[in-house]
C-alpha cells in the first residue's frame, strides 16, 4: 500500500505564524524514518529542527532555502511505498489550492491559554488536547508554560495536557508568600483542584521538577507519575554563579552568558530570546519573586531541599530525563535513582526544547506503560 | 502572549496604572480633563487627540485642565515638581515650545545642578511630534534635538506601544525632567504590550533586528519606516541591523559603535531637519568613536532644512521613507565596493 504524505510547515508555541527555511537536512529521493530531522527552520523566537511525522522517501522538497512560508504551508512531500510523479503532482496542486494561511484571525480561534484566580492570585495555564489521565507541565526558574512549546503539543495528541505559570512566573501573578517549595506545589495542587483533576502525571523541568517531587511527597495518591528533567532536588550542587548572572542580569548583554548555559547550542540565544527574558525580567515584581525563590531554594548555590527519598520510597514511578553536558544542574543526580534514567548525550540543561522528540518519546513511552 | 492595544492605549494605560500606584502623580494640560462618560460636554475631551480619555472620571481632583498660556502652567507644573509631587504635564505639541522655554530650559533642567544636588524635578512634559498629520509648519515639527542639547533633560521618543508604556513609566519615577515624545502617527498602532507594570531604563538602545552588512540607526516613527527598509533589502540580500535609540538623552552609544564596529558601515534616519540633529550627533560619534570601522563614508536620511510644508504631496516628499533609506543603504554598499 503506498501513501503520499505532505510534510508542513510546524507551529512551535503560541505566537509563531510563518518559519523561513534556514537549510534541507534530506535530499529528494533519500528515504527518512519517521522522527528523523529533515529540515532546518527559523523562526522570529527559535530556530529548530521539523522532525518528519511519518517515514518513506523524500519524493520532493517544496519550500526552497531562505523562503519565508506560513504555518502549515507544504514543504516536501514523502511517499510511502510507491506513487507516480502524475499522483505526486495531483496532491501538490490540491494541497496547494486549498491551503488557506493562518492570520490574525485564526490565532484567535485557536486554543489559548487561560487565567483564574486560586487563593488571591492569578494563576495562568493552558490546556491542549482531551481524554487519558491529565498531564500537568511545570516549568524552572525564570521559565514559563511558552518553555515547551515543543513538547505541549506532541505530548498532547491524545491526552490532556496542561502547563502552567508558576507564581512569579509568566504571566501569573508575581507575588511569593514564603517562595518555598511547599508554596509553589501549593499552587499545582490547587490548579488540579481547579481543574477538577484527581490524577495526574506530572512533567517537570529544572525547579519544576523539584515542584512535581514535593507534590508527590506531599499528595502521593493524586500523583500517578513523575517525569523528572534536569530537575532540582535530587542533591546539593546548582550551578550558583548561573543563577546569580540570571537574576542580576539587568541588559541584553549581562543576560547573554547567563542564558547561553542552558543551551548546547549557544546560537540559539539570539536577540529575540533574550528580548523576551528581558521583558519578563522587567515586569514588576519579577526581580523580588526570583530573588526570594533563588535565596529560599538556592541559597549560596546549594540547593536547600532533598527530595531524593521521594524516588527512592518507590510509591511513584519515576522517569528521569538528564542532557549529559547539563552546566546548570550536574546529571550526576540522576545516578543511583530507583527510576528510568535517561541520559541524553551532548544536552544542556534545556534538553526538551533542543531534544524535544527524543524527550515527548521518552515521556509517552513511559506514560503509556502507567 | 500579550493582548495587543495601541500605542495610545498604551500611554493611557501608563498614566492609569502609575496614577493608582502613586498618589503623587497627577495630570495637567490643555483640554486634558474629560472624555469617556464625562458629564456634559467635558464627555467631547480627554486631550486633543483622546490620549488622556477617562482619566479624569477615574481620578477626581487629579486631571487638570489648564488655561491655554504654556509659559503659565508649565512653569507651574515645574514649580509642583521641586515641592514632592509628580506632575506629568501635557504640551500639545512640541511646536509650543517657543512659548515655555524658559521654564524648561533655565528652570527645570537647571535645578539638580545649581543647587548642588538638594532639589530634583521629577516632571515629565508629554508633548506630540512629528510629521504626516496634515497639520503644517507650526504643528509638525521633531524638535528632540533640540532637548537633547540641553543637560539637566532627559528625552525619550517611543516607537512601539511595548516601549510607550515601559519608558513612560519610567519617566513617571525619574527624578529629573523628561521630555516625551510621542508621535502623532504611531498613536494608531497596534502592538503586544503586557498588563502589567514594566519599566524600561533610559540609555539602553533597543536592536530590532541583527545584521551584518550595514547599521541603521534612528529613533520615534522612523525605526519602523528604517524596519521597512530593511525587509525590502533583505529580499535583495542585504542584510541590516536596526537600532532604535529609545531615549536620546541618555544616548546608548556602546549599543551604535559596537554594531558599527561589526558591520562597518552606518546609515542614521531622522525625521528632524538635519543641521546640529540626532543624524549629526550619531554621525560624529562614530566618526570619531568607530572611524577605522567604517567601510564607507556615513549616510544621513533626514527630513530637508525647510519648515514641514502644508501641501499633502510636499509634506510626504518631505519625510524620509523606506525607498529613501533603501537608496542610502545601496549608496554605502556600493562605495566600499569601489
Amino acid at each position: 500500500m503506498s501513501q503520499i504524505h505532505t510534510l508542513t510547515m510546524p507551529k512551535w508555541g503560541l505566537s509563531m505564524t510563518e518559519g523561513r527555511v534556514d537549510a534541507w537536512l534530506k535530499e529528494e529521493g533519500q528515504a527518512i524514518t519517521k522522527g528523523d530531522e529533515v529540515m532546518d527552520v527559523e523562526t522570529d523566537k527559535i530556530s529548530s529542527s521539523v522532525e518528519a511525522p511519518f517515514s518513506g522517501i523524500l519524493r520532493r522538497q517544496i519550500a526552497r532555502q531562505d523562503e519565508t512560508l506560513a504555518v502549515g504551508a507544504l514543504l516536501g512531500i514523502v511517499v510511502e511505498g510507491e506513487a507516480s510523479d502524475a499522483e505526486i503532482d495531483a496532491v501538490i496542486e490540491q494541497f496547494q489550492s486549498t491551503f488557506v494561511p493562518g492570520d490574525a484571525a485564526d490565532e484567535d480561534s485557536g486554543p489559548k491559554p487561560q487565567k483564574v484566580e486560586l487563593d488571591g492570585r492569578v494563576i495562568r495555564y493552558f490546556e491542549r488536547g482531551e481524554g487519558g489521565t491529565p498531564l500537568l507541565l511545570v516549568h524552572g526558574f525564570g521559565g514559563d508554560l511558552n518553555g515547551w512549546l515543543f513538547n505541549h503539543e506532541a505530548l498532547a495528541a491524545g491526552r490532556r495536557v496542561i502547563a502552567l505559570d508558576l507564581p512569579g512566573h509568566g504571566e501569573s501573578s508575581k507575588t511569593l508568600q514564603r517562595g518555598d517549595l511547599d508554596e509553589l506545589s501549593g499552587v499545582v495542587l490547587g490548579l488540579l483542584d481547579h481543574l477538577d483533576i484527581n490524577a495526574v502525571h506530572l512533567v517537570g523541568h529544572s525547579m519544576g521538577g523539584a515542584v512535581s517531587l514535593n507534590a508527590a511527597r506531599l499528595m502521593p495518591q493524586r500523583v500517578r507519575s513523575l517525569t523528572l528533567i534536569g530537575s532540582a532536588g535530587l542533591g546539593a550542587q546548582i550551578n550558583g554563579s548561573y543563577l546569580e548572572g540570571f537574576v542580576e542580569a539587568a541588559n541584553r548583554n549581562a543576560l547573554k552568558p547567563a542564558l547561553v548555559q542552558l543551551f548546547s547550542n549557544a546560537e540559539l540565544v539570539n536577540r529575540q530570546m533574550l528580548d523576551d527574558m528581558l521583558k519578563y525580567k522587567r515586569l514588576e515584581g519579577v526581580d523580588a519573586a526570583l530573588r526570594q525563590l533563588s535565596a529560599t531554594l538556592f541559597k549560596d548555590g546549594h540547593q536547600q531541599v532533598d527530595l531524593r527519598e521521594v524516588v527512592q520510597a518507590g510509591h511513584v514511578p519515576t522517569l528521569v530525563i538528564w542532557g549529559s553536558d547539563d552546566a546548570i544542574i550536574p546529571v550526576a543526580h540522576s545516578e543511583g535513582l530507583s527510576a528510568q534514567v535517561e541520559v541524553l548525550s551532548g544536552q544542556g540543561h534545556m534538553v526538551q526544547m533542543e531534544a524535544a522528540e527524543q524527550v515527548n518519546r521518552l515521556i509517552l513511552g513511559f506514560i503509556e506503560q502507567r | 502572549m500579550a493582548r495587543k492595544i495601541s500605542y495610545q492605549q498604551a500611554i493611557n494605560e501608563a498614566l492609569a496604572q502609575e496614577m493608582r500606584r502613586d498618589s503623587s502623580v497627577f495630570i495637567m494640560g490643555e483640554d486634558v480633563a474629560g472624555g469617556a462618560g464625562a458629564p456634559g460636554e467635558n464627555d467631547a475631551w480627554g486631550g486633543v487627540l483622546g490620549v488622556t480619555k477617562g482619566l479624569y472620571d477615574q481620578f477626581p481632583g487629579r486631571v487638570l485642565d489648564t488655561p491655554l498660556s504654556e509659559i503659565g502652567y508649565v512653569g507651574a507644573a515645574v514649580g509642583a515638581a521641586t515641592c514632592g509631587v509628580r506632575p506629568v504635564c501635557e504640551l500639545m505639541f512640541v511646536d509650543f515650545a517657543g512659548c515655555c522655554l524658559d521654564q524648561i530650559l533655565n528652570q527645570a533642567a537647571k535645578f539638580r545642578y545649581m543647587f548642588g544636588g538638594k532639589a530634583s524635578t521629577p516632571l515629565v512634559i508629554r508633548t506630540m511630534v512629528g510629521a504626516g498629520l496634515r497639520a503644517a509648519a507650526q504643528h509638525s515639527q521633531m524638535l528632540t534635538s533640540l532637548w537633547t542639547h540641553i543637560p539637566g533633560l532627559k528625552v525619550v521618543c517611543p516607537s512601539s506601544p511595548y516601549d510607550a508604556k515601559g519608558l513612560l513609566i519610567q519617566a513617571i519615577r525619574d527624578n529629573d525632567p523628561v521630555i516625551f515624545c510621542e508621535h502623532k502617527l504611531l498613536y494608531s498602532m497596534q502592538g503586544e504590550v503586557p498588563e502589567e507594570l514594566y519599566t524600561i531604563p533610559f540609555g539602553e538602545a533597543n536592536f530590532l533586528r541583527d545584521g551584518k552588512d550595514v547599521t541603521l540607526v534612528s529613533y520615534g516613527r522612523m525605526v519602523n519606516t528604517a524596519m521597512d527598509a530593511a525587509r525590502s533589502l533583505a529580499g535583495r540580500g542585504i542584510d541590516c541591523e536596526v537600532i532604535d535609540l529609545r531615549t536620546t538623552s541618555p544616548m546608548d552609544e556602546d549599543s551604535i559603535l559596537e554594531s558599527v564596529e561589526k558591520t562597518g558601515r552606518l546609515v542614521v534616519i531622522d525625521e528632524a531637519n538635519p543641521r546640529c540633529s540626532m543624524a549629526t550627533d550619531v554621525s560624529a560619534l562614530v566618526a570619531q568613536k568607530a572611524f577605522g570601522a567604517l567601510k564607507a563614508p556615513i549616510e544621513m536620511v533626514t527630513a530637508p532644512h525647510t519648515p514641514v510644508p502644508f501641501s499633502d504631496s510636499l509634506e510626504d516628499l518631505y519625510i524620509p521613507d523606506a525607498a529613501k533609506i533603501e537608496q542610502a543603504v545601496l549608496n554605502v554598499i556600493e562605495w566600499s565596493k569601489r
